[in-house]
């Protein structure tokens, strides 16, 4: 009989580690006032916005990294990281994507041409640092719902821009952000006018490309009164053997009875068996629940990067606003994972839910980290937190440190833990009914996760299974 | 291997048997030659005083990990069953009713019966996901649990009766050719245990061969055995026909061991 455990012989190949050839655009390593001049005129930016780059940066260097996560990884030398990379345009106008480029996303599924547009499905294309491509624009053109990479919000919509752009998170917010907000090169941007339900369902895909480059991406996604809109986003990278950064920013902002679902399929190269490669992710992730009865859900099926620090929160200060969580976090091999988030309670009647399912194999960490609190003015506010691990092999770990704090008297706060394993009974019990043992490993953890993957549009929890699948066929020794 | 179709023609003429089966668990030795034989349309009882051995039988039949065998062999339509891993020995038609069935969170019982059909029945009989839920549906029925029932994950919240009703549902979804019943109606009313026994006994005939293990004599009036055998210290100390029960009931399993001791036990009928 196999034994539960990750051989690091057998950790699952990377379907997505290939390396696309391209022309590209790039600055040599090193990060300074210069080089966000640099960018910034690069692309063409008021001065406003090279204003907030510089006031970031200073926070930035102003502070220490930080080392409260429960992360090992050596320092980062942040002087030896590009910027700044991007495909350069090719064909005869001198504005057409790269075919390479084009072909890469058809690799990833993630057809970009409007011709193989994915049903459905609005998709804007992040190509190391910059948006290469948006589809389906016309339809949403159509109902007012502008899509679009951030570059392209800063020309043709400044004013929106410029009012919402740091109001979630302020380039001060820490350290990651800081350094995001001053070198950030694109991103996606999205604004769905009052009272309109977003047609499509809006999707970035983020593919880091470039060597010894770091994807620095922001989104910002703005629901007026009463719209709503549900948004995906995917990522991977190429096998390489050193680390590479990403640290993104998302801010959401939701008015009175807004709706935004963000659904997140992370599943950046995680490194070799011994830890070497991968990409060091440190995210910062908040939505905004200004208006009254308004609503944001994080789902996030995290499945790769060596390191993953990041904790999708919710400010709820409309009266009567629900926040909502839901994770799964794999981790194999050497991955370490410390993610979970925050719960803010401000406004009175406030809601938040927060289910959060670990999974570790192999010689993996798995952290939840997650904070709840209520001001003053949260009068009868209520949350409910589920934080599960499922232990895979005797050599991973999984912690979790919720953390709740209350300034008000009525709040009503709910907290269940469970650790398990699979455990023998199980697999014997389903092997007796045929089911083979990697089959009936997989179904289990499925059926963990499952309060999680029914939270993601279908096509996605389709997607989401199948990939934890092959994910799972490593765990085995 | 395996994907042939259970409880079709057999290749080695519908035998299940086993012989000289020794088993240890840690060390310590549970079974100690145990012959049985069943053929296909034969309905066996496998009875014993606590400790004799039952559950271990039955474990090992399907191939738990965590008993070790010392000795002897368990041939099934042929097969070499104790060379097949418990999956492998499910899909030629093997299946075990657990005493105590474990719950599988997450998984609804319509999504694992379906991959355990898909595994078991082979493309021949493999049903769409339609005609699946439709037999699924109408198996409840007939075993008297309400539908919801499909949707719930696995045995989880189960009451002990509905966990009992969920092994019988699944051994008729699945169309063993060998079935095991490892104290099923322990824990049940007299209702319950009708019902189980109903469920069992319509799926009786020339094509499956029946081992019911208990404690009670009580299951034995609505599955009524071809065979009996008394399991003691790892051993088959007797094996009779139906009226075995009876003298059983009225003597003990005290009766049994004294006479095991001054005779060696018959081989089985």
């Amino acid at each position: 009989m196999k034994r539960l455990d990750t051989d690091s012989r057998l950790v699952e190949p990377y379907r997505f580690g290939f390396v696309t050839e391209v022309e590209t655009d790039a600055f040599p390593p090193g990060l300074s006032e210069d080089v966000i001049r640099a960018i910034s005129a690069r692309k063409g930016e008021p001065d406003w916005l090279l204003d907030f780059r510089l006031k970031a940066f200073r926070a930035w260097q102003r502070r220490p990294e930080p080392h409260w996560a429960l992360l090992d990884y050596p320092a980062i030398d942040y002087q030896a990281i590009r910027y700044y990379a991007a495909p350069r345009p090719r064909g005869a106008g001198g504005g057409a994507i790269d075919p390479e480029v084009e072909r890469t996303f058809e690799r990833l599924g993630v057809p970009i041409a409007e011709r193989n547009a994915l049903a459905g499905v609005a998709v804007d294309a992040v190509f190391d640092s910059v948006s290469v491509a948006t589809t389906q624009r016309k339809l949403l053109q159509e109902h007012g719902v502008i899509f679009c990479s951030f570059s392209e919000a800063v020309r043709e919509h400044p004013d929106l821009v410029r009012r919402w752009l740091g109001t979630v998170v302020p380039p001060t917010d820490n350290f990651f952000a800081s350094l995001n907000s001053a070198v950030f090169s694109d991103g996606s941007f999205c604004y769905v006018p009052r009272g309109v339900r977003c047609p499509l369902e809006l999707s970035t895909y983020f593919r880091i490309n470039a060597a010894g480059t770091g994807q620095f991406e922001r989104t910002l996604i703005i629901a007026e009164e009463g719209a709503s809109v549900s948004y995906l986003e995917g990522c991977t990278a190429p096998m390489r053997e050193e680390h590479q950064l990403h640290a993104a920013v998302v801010e959401l902002v939701a008015l009175d009875d807004a709706r935004i679902k963000y659904s997140t399929v992370q599943n950046w190269y995680p490194g070799d068996a011994e830890g070497r490669g991968g990409v060091y992710n440190f995210v910062t992730k908040r939505g905004r629940c200004l208006g009254a009865r308004s609503s944001i859900s994080w789902t996030q099926v995290e499945v790769g990067s060596a390191i993953t620090w990041k904790y999708p929160g919710c400010v709820l200060e409309g009266p009567d606003s629900v926040g909502e969580f839901y994770s799964v976090a794999f981790t194999n091999a050497r991955m370490q994972a410390d993610t979970g988030t925050k719960m803010i309670h401000l406004g009175p009647r406030t809601r938040s839910t927060i289910v959060s399912k670990g999974i570790s194999a192999g010689a993996s960490r798995n952290t939840y980290r997650g904070m709840v609190r209520f001001g003053p003015a949260a009068r009868q506010a209520r949350n409910h937190s589920q934080c599960d691990s499922l232990l895979i092999g005797d050599r991973c770990s999984a912690n979790t440190f919720p953390v709740v704090e209350s300034a008000v008297g009525t709040a009503t706060i709910e907290h269940e833990a469970t650790t398990s394993r699979i455990s023998e009974d199980q697999l014997f019990y389903m092997r007796c009914r045929g089911i083979g043992e990697e089959e009936a490993r997989s179904l289990i953890v499925n059926g963990f996760c499952r309060e999680v993957f029914r939270q993601l549009p279908m096509e996605f929890a389709v997607e989401a299974v199948k990939l934890l699948e092959i994910k799972m066929e490593g765990s085995i020794g | 291997m395996t994907n042939e179709a259970a409880n079709t023609g057999p290749a080695g003429g519908g035998i299940f048997s086993i012989e000289g089966l020794r088993v240890q668990v840690e060390g310590k030795p549970i079974l100690n030659g145990v012959d049985l034989e069943i053929r296909r349309g034969e309905t066996h009882a496998l009875m014993g005083p606590n400790g004799s051995g039952k559950s271990t039988l039955a474990n090992v039949i399907l191939g738990h990990p965590d008993y070790e065998v010392t000795g002897g062999a368990i041939r099934c339509d042929g097969h070499d069953l104790l060379a097949l891993a418990p999956e492998e020995r499910a899909r030629l038609g093997v299946f075990l009713a657990f005493q105590y069935p474990v719950a599988v969170p997450g998984v609804t019982v319509a999504r694992f019966l379906k991959t355990a059909c898909d595994a078991v029945l082979g493309e021949a009989r493999r049903l769409s996901a339609s005609a699946f839920l439709a037999r699924l549906r109408e198996e409840a029925a007939f075993l008297e649990m309400d539908e919801s029932f499909i949707h719930r994950p696995l045995n989880e919240g189960f009451s002990g009766g509905e966990k009992k009703r969920m092994e019988i549902l699944q051994m008729r979804m699945l169309r063993p050719a060998y079935v095991v019943l490892d104290e099923t109606d322990s824990g049940l009313d007299i209702d319950a245990l009708k019902t189980v026994a109903r469920g069992v006994t319509g799926r009786t005939g020339p094509d499956l061969g029946l081992l019911v293990i208990t404690h009670y004599e009580r299951i034995l009036r609505y599955i009524r055995p071809d065979h009996l055998h008394i399991l003691i210290d790892g051993r088959i100390a007797r094996s009779g026909g139906p009226e075995l029960v009876r003298e059983l009931e009225d003597r003990g399993y005290d009766w049994v061991r004294a006479a095991g001791a001054r005779a060696p036990a018959e081989a089985p009928a």
